[in-house]
This record gives C-alpha cells, structure tokens and sequence, in this order.
C-alpha cells in the first residue's frame, strides 16, 4: 500500500471525526450558551415546585434569560429554594419581578416564568424574588375542580 | 447434578485464566506504547486498516439509524402533539448511546475480527515467532501500534455515527415528514448538554475502543495456531467484544446517567 | 576439542511439555563453524530443541551455552542481544506477509540498524545475490513458491551477519530442484561466512550429504553421535532402522492392538466415533 495514499486517507479520516464531532458539539448541543459569561445568580422560594429541574429554563416575555442551577428544601420555612442564574446583559429586572412555575405546552418540562414589577432597583447577584407562584400540580387542580364542583352542588341543594 | 457444578467451576477457572493472560498482555501492550513515538508510521498504518477501512460501514449504517430513528420518533411523538421535539429524540439517542454503542459493535465486527484474524495467521504462520528470533518483540512492533490505533480510531467513528445519525433524522424529520427545521434544530440544541450528552458520549466510545481492541489483540496473539483455532478465535473476538460492549453500557450509562 | 570451539553446548537437558517428557538429559556440543544435524523421527521434539537454544523456551532441568553464555540466565535485554546474533529460518520461511521480498530482508537492518536507506538498499542486494534471488525483489511472500520462501527467509536469516543459523526442516517438502539449491546454499554460505549451521532434519540423504556432524535423537536422548560414516557403522538396531528406513524394527509397523484373529472373531462392531 503506497504510503502516501495511506497517509492522506488517515488524515482524511481524522479530519471527518474532528468535523463531525465539532459539528456534535455546535450545532447538536448548547454550547452556544456555554461560551456566554458567568451572570449572576438570584433565588426565589415556592410552596411547590413539583416538576422544576436543575437546568430549566427561566424565561420573562418569552425569552430566554437563563437558567435554574440548584434546587434545594429549605428546613425552616420548608419551602423549596430554587437557585437560577440569570444572564449578565439583563441587568433591568426589577427588584420586585415575580417567578412562577409554567408548564411548557400540554406535556412539556416546567420552566421559571418572570413578570417584571414596578421597582426602580433591579435584581443583582443574590436577590431574593419575594413574590413567587408554585407549579401546577394536575392532582391538586382536580381536586380543587372536583371541591368547587361539591360546592355548587350544595349550595343548589339549599336554595 | 455434581458434574454440572464441576463445569460451572472449571468454566469460572477457565474465564479467570484466560483474564489474567489478557491482563498480562494489556500491562506489556502499554509499556511498550512509548517505543511507538519515534514509529508514528506504524501506527497512521493500522489507523487506516482499522478506521478508515469501517468508515464505509459506519456512516451507512449511522444514516440509515438515524433515518429510522427520524420516521419512528415522528410516528410516535406525532400522537402527542410533540413533534417539533424530533430533533431532540434523534440527537440524544444518538450521542448518548446509539452512537457510542452501534458503532462499538459495528467496530468489533468488522475491525476487531479482521485484527484477530490477522494477528492469529501471523501466529499460524510462525512470524511472531521469527520476529523474537530476530530480537524483535512482536509486542511492540504488531500489537502495540494496533492497540493505539483502535484507541484513536473508535471515538472518531462514534462521532461521525452521530453526526451523520443527526443529518439522517434531519432528512427524514425536516425533508420528508414535515417537521419545522427551525424547531428541529432549536430544540435539539436546548437539551443536548455538551458536557452531560456528548462529552459522556466519547467517554463510552473510549472505553469501548479499548476493550474491543484489548479483546481483539488478545483473541489472536492467544489463539491455537491452527486455522480451525484461528477463526474460532474471530468468533470469539466478536462474540465477547459485543457482551463486554453492552455490559459496560449498562454499567456507564448508569454512572453517567444515573441521577437525572 | 577446547571450549573455544564449542559454539552451542547443552548438557544434561531436560523438559517436558505437561506430562510428555521431550528431552530426559540430553547432552550435546556443536563445534563453531560446523553444519551439525540434529535427526529423528517426527515428534521427538527437534524444533523445541531449537527453541530451547535460542531462549524462547526454558529447560525443566540442565543448561544450554551459546558462545560462553547461559542462555536462561540471560536478562531480556542480554537475550535479546544474542539473538541478533543467531539467525533462524523457519519450516515455511515465516516471511512477514504484509512486506515484499526486499522489505523482508531489510526488516532486521531497519529494526536493529541505524544505517541510511541507500547502504540498506546494497545489502539486501548482496544477501538476495547469495541465494540467487536478487531478480526477485519485488514480489510478494504470496506470490513466491515454498523454496523461493526459503530462500527469501535464509537472506533474511544472514542479513544481520550472525554467528549462527538455525535450519528447522529445510528439506521438508522441496522438490528435487529446490531440494538441490537448498543444501548447496546451506554448505556454502556457512563455509563463506565463516557460520555454524544447526540443522534439524528427519531426511536422512540430504542431510548427511552437507553434515559434518549428526546426533540422533529419540525418546528424549541421544542415541547416536558422530559423523555419517560413523553413523552407519553404527551398532543401535533403532540408528539401523532410521537411517536405511525400514518400515519395521524397533520402531513396529502395527499400532498396538489387540490380537488379529481375536478382532475379526469376536470384536464388536462400533461407529467410529467422528470427532470435528
């Protein structure tokens, strides 16, 4: 076997690896969001955030603005602590911006919804969101469904 | 019933003699690896016959996985209203198991068996014998550069697998059924992590090039010099390359995976 | 004879592979720059006994000497020394299949040399011209006949210059032509080059018609030793046997078995019990 057409088969053959898995790694992955800066990093406690996971996304009008790092129980309060890292270019959210938990289409994953408040301040590394709704719990609202439906029927029972 | 017992333990002595030469073999394999430094053409030889040789195989069977992968995620995902999420079905499949593991076994079949085949013959045929009486260790000169080649050459056929697995359901996905390529693609990149999704993924296909070229180098350099005993030493190569191949997926995939 | 002279010299050798005893004390001196043969019947472990002069098998018992060295005692690296200076060749040649003519032979000087391709290049020429095959550089070790392999194997063999070869059954095989090449290359290139030859043969013509002096081994001993006059004046019936080949004496025609007429009489018949 000639050497040279040997030699330039191999490096065909690496250079196909390296492209494809520089490929994988572009347009397959999130890299993109790995070359972004550090951010900052705010929490925010919920009753329940059933169903939130450690890189959800936490997004206000829609867009994107980073993501959920940890997710920890707090003893004291016994409410869930939900640590998100925020992109360092939004840096006017206000101090008084509301989280809640969403549910991404019918079945989709939960994600972190922002509603901007009023306040001149804005949120910096370590804020604390005070205003927070929990997540949807499909459990719940039946029964909550069922409850009113109990209700009504009482009440009618009565006039 | 005694001597079925007495099987299963001279089986079990058996497997565990047959590791320790295999071990045995690994350890010399590896010390002889800094000789290859100054030969790096006898290793860019053995990458071609191992890895550019599969690339055929390889990238005709990751087209056809991940076309397939494309039409029965759609089929399915289409009865829950989710099939914008097609692209991330066909990507996360791939690079985190199909990838690593289907290209591990297509490996195993095609490369590790012809090493075996290769290394037995030249057993057979006496010339690892003529190579030590020329003060040659066969070691260093036929097993090493072929070890280090199945190395390098199994990571970059899991990759291009995927890659070209990904380009597949994007035909079949995005050409033939229907499914936006904007969200195709945008939610593949929103779930795909490069650390947890691909890098995990080349880990698996490291370790697996390294078994199956182990098992591959061992099978031959151990096999009975007769050509009855070298191709039962192939269909062992194959056999044992595809049990170990999926047993340490199982294995990684739970280290690696485990928690989420 | 002084030990100077002794090139190769075993005594008291001894070893067993599992339970078959191969060599049982076997005590064997080879002059320097002698052919000697080493005969015997199939079997009786010839080639080990190559094996076990150039280290790649260790004796049970006793000691092998290669030029004042003990063999088995020698390190990797001291092996592995002595062993550029012993050349082998092989039943088959056992040429590197992947390598042409020309690479075969060059492969010990580009493994052990330093030497520039164009110094290579004219000695593999000159080691391809001693065995008549310079024309043949090019082929492939598939495209070569059993005795040009062996022959392209016996420049191989003298590429490094070595002290020594070993022949293990160069005869075996050959056609009369061949045949003819082989022994005149063996008796001449060791009497040009100044080499001790070690041939270990079961053909009894050819062999001692280059020998200068043959052992007869069997059932893991010497049984004769001397040169092929001696040899045949010889008193061992087996030495008788083995050397005029006749199909019966020591060594019976008949495989042990029961009595013929008892067989035919009252034995059982049975199907062969096919083992594949």
């Amino acid at each position: 076997m000639n050497t040279r057409i040997v030699e330039i088969w191999v490096g065909i053959f690496i250079a196909a690896g390296a492209a494809a898995l520089f490929m994988l790694a572009m347009k397959v992955s999130n890299l993109a969001s790995y070359t972004d800066d550090e951010g900052y990093t705010i929490t925010a406690k919920f009753e329940d955030a059933s169903g939130l996971k450690v890189r959800s996304p936490v997004a206000m009008a829609g867009v994107r603005l980073g993501r959920v790092t940890d997710i920890k129980f707090d003893n004291i309060s016994l409410e869930a602590i939900v640590t998100m890292r925020i992109e360092s270019q939004y840096k006017t959210l206000p101090k008084d911006t509301s989280a809640s938990i969403y549910t991404a289409g019918l079945l989709g994953e939960k994600y972190v919804g922002l509603e901007p408040g009023g306040d001149e301040a804005s949120l910096k590394q370590g804020s604390r969101i005070k205003l927070t709704q929990s997540s949807m719990v499909l459990e719940k609202l039946i029964g909550q469904f069922v409850a009113q439906f109990l209700n009504n029927d009482n009440s009618d029972k009565d006039k | 019933m005694l001597e079925l017992i007495q099987t299963l333990g001279k089986k079990g002595l058996d497997f565990f003699e047959r590791l320790g030469r295999a071990c045995i073999l690994f350890t010399r394999i590896l010390g002889g690896l800094h000789t290859l430094i100054p030969r790096v053409g006898l290793v860019i030889y053995q990458i071609y016959s191992v890895g550019v040789l599969s690339l055929l195989i390889i990238v005709v069977s990751g087209l056809f996985v991940g076309m397939v992968l494309g039409l029965q995620g759609y089929n399915t995902l289409v009865d829950f209203g989710a099939e914008e999420s097609l692209g991330v079905l066909v990507a996360l499949s791939l690079v985190r198991e199909l990838g690593p593991v289907v290209a591990a076994l297509l490996f195993a079949g095609r490369a590790g068996s012809a090493l075996t085949a290769e290394i037995g013959l030249m057993k057979a045929t006496e010339q690892l014998s003529a190579m030590e009486m020329m003060a040659i260790d066969p070691v260093q000169r036929v097993l090493a550069p072929r070890f280090l080649a199945g190395f390098i050459a199994m990571p970059l056929l899991a990759a291009i697998f995927s890659a070209v697995g990904v380009m597949g359901g994007y035909f079949v996905g995005v050409g033939l059924v229907g499914v936006d390529e904007g969200a195709f693609w945008s939610q593949m990149q929103d779930s795909v992590d490069l650390y947890d999704d691909i890098y995990n993924g080349v880990i698996k296909s490291v370790v697996f090039g390294v078994v199956v070229t182990w098992i591959a180098i061992f099978e031959g350099s151990d096999s009975i010099p007769t050509s009855e005993g070298v191709s039962r030493a192939t269909t062992r190569t194959v056999v044992h390359s595809s049990l170990a191949i999926l047993g340490l997926d199982f294995v990684l995939t739970a280290l690696m995976f485990g928690e989420i | 004879m002084t030990d100077n002279d002794i090139l190769v010299r075993t005594r008291d050798l001894s070893f067993k592979r599992g339970d078959r005893v191969i060599f049982d004390g076997v005590d064997i001196d080879i002059r320097r720059g002698s052919v000697t043969a080493i005969m015997g019947p199939s079997g009786t472990g010839k080639t080990t006994l190559l094996r076990l002069i150039g280290g790649q098998l260790t004796p049970d018992t006793g000691t092998v000497m290669v030029d004042g060295k003990s063999v088995h005692e020698l390190n990797h690296g001291q092996l592995y020394q002595l062993r550029k200076r012993m050349g082998m060749l092989f039943q088959n040649g056992a040429l590197l299949t992947d390598l042409n003519v020309y690479d075969n032979v060059a492969f010990p000087l580009r493994e052990h040399t330093d030497l520039s391709e164009s110094l290579i290049h004219k000695l593999v020429l000159m080691k391809l011209e001693a065995v008549g095959l310079r024309g043949a550089y090019g082929l492939m070790p598939s495209e070569l006949s059993g005795g040009m392999a062996r022959r392209v194997a016996l420049a191989r063999a003298i590429a490094l210059d070595p002290m020594m070869i070993m022949y293990d059954e160069p005869f075996t095989g050959q056609d009369p032509i061949s045949l003819g090449v082989l022994v005149r290359l063996i008796k001449l290139l060791n009497d040009a080059l100044g080499l001790t030859s070690i041939i270990v043969s079961h053909d009894i013509k050819d062999t001692l018609s280059i020998a200068d002096d043959v052992y007869l081994l069997s059932g893991g001993k010497v049984v004769a030793h001397g040169s092929g006059n001696d040899l045949n004046n010889s008193g061992s019936e087996w030495a008788q046997q083995f050397l005029k080949g006749l199909p019966d004496g020591p060594v019976p025609f008949h495989y042990s078995a029961k009595d013929y007429a008892d067989d035919l009489l009252n034995g059982k018949p049975g199907r062969a019990q096919t083992r594949m």
